[in-house]
Order: C-alpha cells, then sequence, then structure tokens
C-alpha cells in the first residue's frame, strides 16, 4: 500500500509549478495571436507547436481549443465533438484553450478561457469563477466528501444562473488526478490522450478501487470519499446560454493536519487570479 | 431632388370636402414652392374635427386635388407620416397618432378620393401609384421641408408606401418605412411570377391561398357594383363587420378618450367607393408588368399580422431580395391592426425610427434568436424567477428581446435573473420581491407594474413548491401551504395581470406552469397533484373566457425537470433527518435524470408564439398525457407505485 503522505517534495512541486506556468504562458500568447477567421484546429496546432518548440515530447491530453458556443459544450452528444473543428473565430467570440503538456516527467493541465473583443457575458462568467475557486479550496481543506462537494459547487452554479458544464467532459469530472510521468522514447495518444498518462491514472484507478477511492472527482458514488491527498487538476467549468469558461489548475491536497497545508494551488500566480485581482483593487480604489 | 408636378399651398377652407374644392386657380397666389402655413390660423378658428381635436388641420395642394392634412405634436421632432389603407380615412390612425405625438410630429392625411380630401375627376386613371406619389411628396414637402420622413403605411398605405419607398425620386425624402397588411404590388407580381414560372407544391398551395384570400380584389373590380353596395347595405352595415369579423373595438360604441371617436367616419361610404379605383387602376397593370427595381431604399420594417385573412404571411418569404435593411415583426393579430394594438405599433414605429435618426443600424433580431421578431420589446413577467424553471424563461424571453420583470420570494435569486437577463439582451429588466401567495402583495405588485412598467403582455405563474407524502400524513398546514402557493399564487397572477390585459383590449397572453401530476395520480404526490390539476383546469377554463378579448392562455406540464424544487421539496410525515435525506436523493435523482429548465422555457416560449392550450414537455410527461386519455388503467395501477427515496 502506499503512503498516504504527499510524496513529492519541493523540488517536485517547483516543476509542476513551472510546467503549468509554462502551459499559461503558451495560452497568452496563443491566445494573444487569436483574429477573426482562425479555426479551432489552427489555435490547436499552434498550442502544440509553441509548446513542441520548448521541449514538450508528451501530453496527458493534446491541446483543445473550443469557440463560440462550443465553449458551453452546446449539442455535445458524444466525446469526439470535444476535438477542434473547422469553427472560424469572429469578434466578440468567447474561446478556451486546454491544453495537458508533460514536460520532464512534471504533467500540467491548464484551462484558459477569453473572447475575442469585448463580449459581458464572458466577462461575467469570469468573475463569477471567482466563488468557485475559493468554495473548492475551502471545502477540500474541511474534507467534505469530494461527491458533495462537487454537488456544492453544483448548486452555488444554479445561484449563480450558470449550467454546469463540466458535467460533459468524460464521467462528468470536475477535477482529475495528475502524477509524474516517466520520459519514454515512444509516447503515443489515443483519441488525444496520452497513453502513458492514461497509464498513470489506470493505476490509480486501480489503487483507489481497492482502497475506496478514485483519481476521478465525480457526481457519482465512486468519489464519496474525502479528499486524497495528491495533484488534482481542477476545472470547474459554467455555461450560460451559448457561452462557456473555465479555469483549470493544480490543486496540491495533503494529509497534514494543518488547514493551511492540507490543501493549497499550486499557483497562485495566474492570469484569472490576477484578473480577479485587479477587479478588486479596482473596486477598494 | 424632387420631381412632382404638384404644388403645395395652403388654404384656411376648414370645409372643402370631397368634390369640387377652390380649383386649381388658386395656385397661382401662392406659388409653386411657396411654403404652406397651417389651417389652424387664427383666422380659420376651425378646430379639426372629432379625433384630431388636439391638432392642426391644414391642406395641400397637388396636381387640382385638395389633400385634408393634420399634423400632431412638435414640428422641431423627427416627423412621422401614417398613410391608411381602404376603406379607410386617416382616422384609422387616431390611436397610434395619439401615442405617438409625444415623440414625434405625426402627419396624417387623407387620401385623394378618402375622408375630406378631394377626388380626381374622372375618378378613372386618377389614383395611379404615380398620382399618389405626387401626394406624398407634396404632404412631406409641406410638414418637413428640410427633413426626410419616417413613413408608415398600412393595407393601401402600405403598398403605396412601398411605392414611395422604391422610386427612385423620393430618395433622400424617406428616412425609414414601416409597412404592415399591404405588400408591393411589383414584389407581389414577382412572387406570381416566381410560383407560376418554377411551380412546386409548396409554392403552388401558397399561391392558391393567397388566390383564395383575394377574392375582394376581384369583387372590387366588378364595375359599380362595389359602388352601389359600398353606398347602400355594405356601408351601413361596415362598423358592425369590423367588429364582428375584425374584433375593432369601439368601432361603434361612443369610447371615452377623444382619440376613440370618429372611427369609422361617416364618410366611410365614400371613401370606399372611390377606393375601389385603387384596385382598378394598379393591381391589374402592375402585377401583369412589375417593376424590376423595385429595391427599397431606405431601412424597411416589416409587421406581420399573423392572422390577417387577406394576406398571408407567405408574401413576404423573399422580402430581402428587394429591402436589404429588413427587420420582420410578427404579431397575433388579424388585418386593423392599427385599431386592435396600437401600443405594440407605437413600441416598434417608436424604436425603429429612433433608430434610423440616430443613423446606426436598426437592432436587427439576429438570426440565431428564436421569437424576436414576436418578442421584442414586449413586457414579460416572470413568478419563480429566481431559479429554476422561472429563471430559464426570463433568459429565454430576454434573449427574444423581450423586457423582463423577474419575481421570487428570493430577492437575491430575483435580482440575479434580471441582472443576466440585462447582459443577454432584454433592452430593460427588473427584479420585484413577492410571495405570490401573498394577495396583498401581489395587489400591490400588480398597482406598481401597471404605473412604473406598464401592462404585461407575458404573465408567467411559474411559482410552486413541492410538496411529497401520503395523503394521510399530510396536515391542514401542509395543504394549505401547498394550495396557497401553487394554487392561489397562480390565481392572483391571472386575476391581477389578466384583468389589467383584458381591460387594455390588445391581446397578451397568460402561461400557467401545472406539472405532469396534473394528469398523472400519485400516492406519493396527492397534495402537490391535486393543486396542480386544479391550475391545468384553471387554464382551461381561463383560455374560453379570455378567448374573446385575444388572450391566450397556456398551461405547461414539464415532468421531472433538473431544478432546486426537489432540495426544498417538503416530504410530509418525516423528521428533520429523514427530510433532508429524502431530499438529497430526489436531488440526485433528478440529477441523474437531467432534463435542464432551458428545454422547458423553450416549451413556454413555444406555446405563447403559437397560442397552444396544454404543453407537456418531457418525453415522461407527454407518455403520462397520452396514457390519460387512452389508457388511464395503466396511470392507475402506476400511481400505486411507491418510489422507494
Amino acid at each position: 500500500m502506499r503512503a498516504k503522505t504527499l510524496g513529492y517534495s519541493p523540488a517536485d512541486l517547483r516543476g509542476f509549478r513551472e510546467v503549468q506556468r509554462l502551459s499559461y504562458e503558451c495560452a497568452e500568447s496563443v491566445a494573444a495571436r487569436l483574429q477573426p477567421g482562425v479555426t479551432e484546429r489552427e489555435a490547436a496546432r499552434m498550442q502544440r507547436e509553441w509548446l513542441r518548440e520548448r521541449g514538450v515530447r508528451d501530453w496527458f491530453h493534446l491541446p483543445f481549443a473550443w469557440f463560440g458556443d462550443r465553449t458551453a459544450f452546446t449539442g455535445f452528444k458524444i466525446p469526439l465533438q470535444f476535438f477542434p473543428t473547422d469553427r472560424a473565430l469572429e469578434p466578440g467570440m468567447a474561446f478556451v484553450l486546454d491544453m495537458a503538456p508533460i514536460h520532464q516527467g512534471f504533467t500540467s493541465d491548464i484551462g484558459y478561457s477569453g473572447c475575442l473583443g469585448p463580449n459581458p457575458v464572458h466577462e461575467r462568467l469570469m468573475s463569477d469563477l471567482r466563488a468557485h475557486r475559493e468554495l473548492i479550496l475551502r471545502e477540500v481543506r474541511e474534507r467534505r466528501p469530494l461527491r458533495e462537494i462537487y454537488e456544492d459547487v453544483d448548486r452555488l452554479m444554479a445561484r449563480q444562473g450558470y449550467a454546469n458544464r463540466h458535467r460533459a467532459y468524460p464521467f462528468g469530472v470536475i477535477a482529475h488526478k495528475v502524477d509524474r510521468v516517466s520520459d519514454r522514447r515512444w509516447s503515443p495518444t489515443v483519441f488525444g490522450f496520452g497513453t502513458n498518462a492514461l497509464r498513470g491514472l489506470a493505476k490509480d484507478a486501480l489503487h483507489g478501487h481497492r482502497e475506496g477511492w478514485s483519481p476521478l472527482w465525480s457526481p457519482y458514488r465512486f468519489s464519496h470519499h474525502p479528499p486524497e491527498p495528491g495533484l488534482w487538476a481542477v476545472e470547474p467549468h459554467l455555461g450560460f446560454r451559448g457561452t462557456g469558461a473555465k479555469f483549470e489548475e493544480i490543486l496540491v491536497v495533503t494529509d497534514s493536519r494543518d488547514p493551511e497545508e492540507s490543501a493549497f494551488w499550486l499557483d497562485d500566480d495566474l492570469p484569472h487570479v490576477r484578473r480577479w485581482q485587479e477587479q478588486e483593487e479596482a473596486q477598494t480604489a | 431632388m424632387k420631381a412632382h408636378d404638384g404644388t403645395t399651398g395652403g388654404t384656411t377652407d376648414p370645409h372643402p370636402g370631397p368634390g369640387p374644392g377652390p380649383g386649381p386657380g388658386t395656385e397661382a397666389d401662392t406659388g409653386p414652392g411657396t411654403e404652406a402655413e397651417t389651417g389652424t390660423g387664427p383666422d380659420s378658428g376651425a378646430r379639426p374635427p372629432a379625433p384630431w381635436a388636439d391638432g392642426r388641420e391644414r391642406w395641400v395642394r397637388t396636381g387640382g386635388i385638395e389633400l385634408c392634412v393634420v399634423e400632431l405634436g412638435d414640428p422641431e421632432l423627427p416627423t412621422v407620416v401614417l398613410v391608411h389603407g381602404y376603406p379607410d380615412s386617416k382616422e384609422v390612425w387616431s390611436r397610434v397618432a395619439a401615442r405617438l405625438k409625444d415623440r414625434f410630429h405625426v402627419v396624417v392625411y387623407d387620401v385623394r378620393g378618402c375622408g375630406r380630401s378631394s377626388a380626381p375627376k374622372p375618378l378613372r386613371g386618377g389614383f395611379t401609384l404615380e398620382k399618389l406619389t405626387d401626394d406624398f411628396l407634396a404632404v412631406a414637402d409641406a410638414v418637413s421641408p428640410d427633413r426626410p420622413v419616417h413613413l408608415v403605411g398600412h393595407d393601401w398605405g402600405s403598398v403605396q408606401g412601398w411605392e414611395f419607398a422604391t422610386v427612385k425620386r423620393t430618395e433622400g425624402r424617406i428616412a425609414s418605412f414601416t409597412t404592415m397588411s399591404g405588400p408591393s404590388l411589383d414584389h407581389f407580381g414577382h412572387w406570381i411570377r416566381r410560383r407560376l414560372s418554377r411551380p412546386t407544391p409548396r409554392g403552388a398551395a401558397q399561391l392558391l391561398g393567397q388566390t383564395a384570400r383575394s377574392w375582394y380584389v376581384y369583387a372590387l373590380h366588378t364595375p359599380v357594383l362595389p359602388e352601389l353596395l359600398w353606398k347602400g347595405p355594405l356601408g351601413s352595415s361596415w362598423p358592425g363587420v369590423l367588429e364582428r369579423v375584425e374584433k375593432v373595438g369601439g368601432a361603434r360604441s361612443a369610447a371615452a378618450a377623444p382619440e376613440e371617436a370618429g372611427y369609422p367616419p361617416p364618410s366611410l361610404p365614400a371613401d370606399a367607393a372611390h377606393g375601389a379605383w385603387l384596385y382598378r387602376d394598379n393591381v391589374r397593370a402592375r402585377l401583369r408588368r412589375p417593376r424590376t427595381d423595385c429595391y427599397a431604399h431606405a431601412p424597411v420594417q416589416l409587421i406581420t399580422p399573423t392572422g390577417d385573412l387577406f394576406l398571408s404571411p407567405r408574401l413576404y418569404d423573399e422580402l430581402e431580395l428587394w429591402a436589404p435593411q429588413l427587420t420582420r415583426r410578427t404579431l397575433p393579430a388579424r388585418h386593423w391592426v392599427p385599431r386592435t394594438r396600437p401600443d405594440q405599433l407605437t413600441d416598434w414605429i417608436a424604436e425603429f425610427a429612433t433608430a434610423a435618426e440616430s443613423r446606426s443600424p436598426a437592432r436587427a433580431p439576429a438570426p440565431a434568436r428564436r421569437y424576436a421578431d414576436r418578442l421584442s420589446g414586449r413586457l414579460v413577467l416572470v413568478t419563480g424567477a429566481g431559479s429554476g424553471i422561472g429563471r430559464a424563461t426570463a433568459f429565454s424571453f430576454a434573449e427574444a428581446g423581450a423586457r423582463v420583470i423577474a419575481v421570487d420570494r428570493d430577492a437575491e435569486g430575483a435580482g440575479r435573473t434580471a441582472d443576466l437577463a440585462r447582459l443577454i439582451g432584454a433592452p430593460a429588466a427588473w427584479s420585484e420581491t413577492v410571495d405570490v401567495s401573498d394577495e396583498q402583495a401581489m395587489e400591490k405588485l400588480a398597482v406598481k407594474v401597471a404605473e412604473e412598467y406598464g401592462v404585461v403582455d407575458v404573465l408567467v405563474n411559474n411559482a410552486g413548491i413541492g410538496v411529497s407524502g401520503p395523503f394521510l400524513d399530510t396536515s391542514a398546514a401542509d395543504w394549505k401551504r401547498t394550495l396557497d402557493v401553487n394554487l392561489w399564487g397562480v390565481l392572483h397572477g391571472c386575476r391581477l395581470f389578466g384583468r389589467q390585459m383584458a381591460a387594455r383590449g390588445q391581446g397578451g397572453h397568460i402561461v400557467n406552469l401545472a406539472s405532469a401530476a396534473a394528469f398523472q395520480p400519485s400516492r406519493e404526490l396527492p397534495a402537490y397533484a391535486t393543486s396542480k390539476a386544479a391550475v391545468l383546469m384553471l387554464s382551461e377554463c381561463l383560455r374560453a373566457e379570455l378567448a374573446e378579448q385575444e388572450i391566450g392562455v397556456s398551461a405547461i406540464c414539464p415532468g421531472f425537470v433538473h431544478t432546486n424544487i426537489t432540495a426544498t421539496t417538503r416530504f410530509t410525515g418525516a423528521d428533520e433527518q429523514e427530510q433532508r435525506r429524502r431530499q438529497r436523493r430526489a436531488s440526485r435523482l433528478y440529477g441523474l435524470r437531467n432534463y435542464p429548465p432551458e428545454k422547458v422555457a423553450d416549451a413556454v416560449l413555444r406555446a405563447v408564439v403559437r397560442n397552444q392550450a396544454v404543453v407537456p414537455v418531457t418525453p415522461e410527461a407527454r407518455g403520462a398525457r397520452l396514457l390519460s386519455r387512452f389508457a388511464p388503467h395503466a396511470l392507475r395501477a402506476l400511481a400505486r407505485a411507491r418510489p422507494r427515496l
């Protein structure tokens, strides 16, 4: 049986943080180059090439890009619809870039939402995501069962007037575990997901099944357990009348008794967090 | 800029009447191009009759015809010219003009041969569209010499309007054109040609439909007979016909407001007899050889009454070809909308003219926004709008461009709904904190809404609570609470807002949220199902009663929808802990079913637009409705089942 401690050294956490930063840098760089007429396929390729140039060879999943009402997964029935299409970006359209590169064995999984020109609905969604980031951290520190936290997030979304769109992800997950992945020379992907990372996830699922937890944080019974120590890529996804917005970043969960230590966001210097801080400063000023 | 052969001039003769006026001889006195002075000068003394008591009457002379023109409102404001149809005179616009005059310089005139304007001599050949265009230009030059005018036409006024808006010589004189119930004869000619030259089953059906609707056009081509009929029995019975067939209320009764009087005017038989020449002079000529350059040079707003007995809505299917800047509006009403729906027309005319005035492209309904043509600018009140189906409904109406009043017990929820509604397209949205079961609070709300926002066009009685548990465990207090909210809440809404709608007399719609439990009995839901069955029957009765006021009533029966009703449902006969457990369990089950409230909201909008009576929404609700009609035994057997929560 694995030890229930975190199992990551500060150097490991630094590695995860660095690759998460790299991913957000990529997202910001690609987002800055988006212009009317760019298609989802092109945006996905831009992310892939940017990261490849910086040494990324393996993926948890290949980069995704969703434009317009596809940011809210409107009409999604089968998982193949997540893959980039020839939908072209138009002024005022919201977009989401979602990528999960593995760099030097460290996995990251991020989601970046933006819009091309002003889009008041999108602005509002982004501001309202803040409450979810705070709620999730608070309740994880309280060690509430993950399924109940999921339901609380759901309720908060309903109160805000939004639809839960992470429900559309495989297994309806709001988060999933990520881990170190050993460097291999051959790292194929299956349906967009890297086999090495999937192997890690499957291993976790097997362990979890024996020990009564799951690496997938879902609304189902198998998620009815307190937060499992490890790294969770958390991705609450709001949808409102054909516009969607999400963030995705890594939450570190440990089994420390100190609430502050028991769970914390891997990095607080991220675009969406900075945006909220700026808003707050503007309000107080 | 203008090339018309008529000259304008003014006289102060208050009673030239139809027939020989002062004659062309007086034209020399004023000379071409002289500005006309109004007929309400100090020496005239006479005030215009009946509905125009606060207007200024003047006479415009063109091509030997005296046109009776009335102006209302400040001449500095943008000018709106209202052109009447057949068989009518400018009095048909009295209601709309009275509502527009504070915001615009409103001008109405009697078309030649109608009302107090004089008729050409001879009549044959005197009513061609070219001559009507001369008349319009003369009036426009007299009332607004420097600025283009906003043109509004109904029926033949709109047929003329299309001519004005598509010929070269009026370019620059028309700022916008609002058309209702009157297609361009040229467009109509092309419409027929297309269907004859490339026949398809659908095209043939459309052609036959319009052919049948146009019976009166053929009748009017008969010589002499129409004139005799109008001057005889038809003329005297016309007000009654209008009231019975077209629901043009107040046609005979003397109404209180001044703008209500004088319609139809006493000159009707003569107007109608002269007007027959509109058809004889133009229809055959234009339909046989439609102009090919009939493109509109001004932004066009098309208002289509869906219940028009004379014109098929299909006539306008290809209108974008001819009018590139087209805004479509539809209206559930019959032909005489200036009489029956003045409020709605006023809103749309004012909005369109203002948009054209500011030279910003009119807020065109994006194609994705369904029902925007129908619901744009309407006032919608939704109860229980703080969450679930009510909130989703408010959002759907907001997306269609309606103004929304979100009512809920939960102030924060209602406020948030109003807030987001504004973000997604509602021109205005407000929130009100009211408990629908509180009679006094509802009365206060009705007064406040009428004073501050106006008469509600669509009322959605959505607020409701869930109660579950066996009958024998349901206390009197539980019953009272259930009926207070689920039934009395709806009753108060229908009573208070239904009365306002009926009093206004311009139609409207009431939507009551019943439930699939209204026809699916269940041992677990005696109180809830009883209250919802009452709502269903209430809606059916109300629908029958309000049909003659043209107020539609719909009952929506959603079924299992993923909202927070399960989290607040009261389970009778269970202690606190059990209560919470069952709420959680029910919420999870509904969550697994995951039928989104947005789909119910779509059903609500569809019910309003199509005026449906009872709408089961989810498949299980539709199945239960079917079974309740054909196999009630099966439902009774199902009712005995005891769901394990």
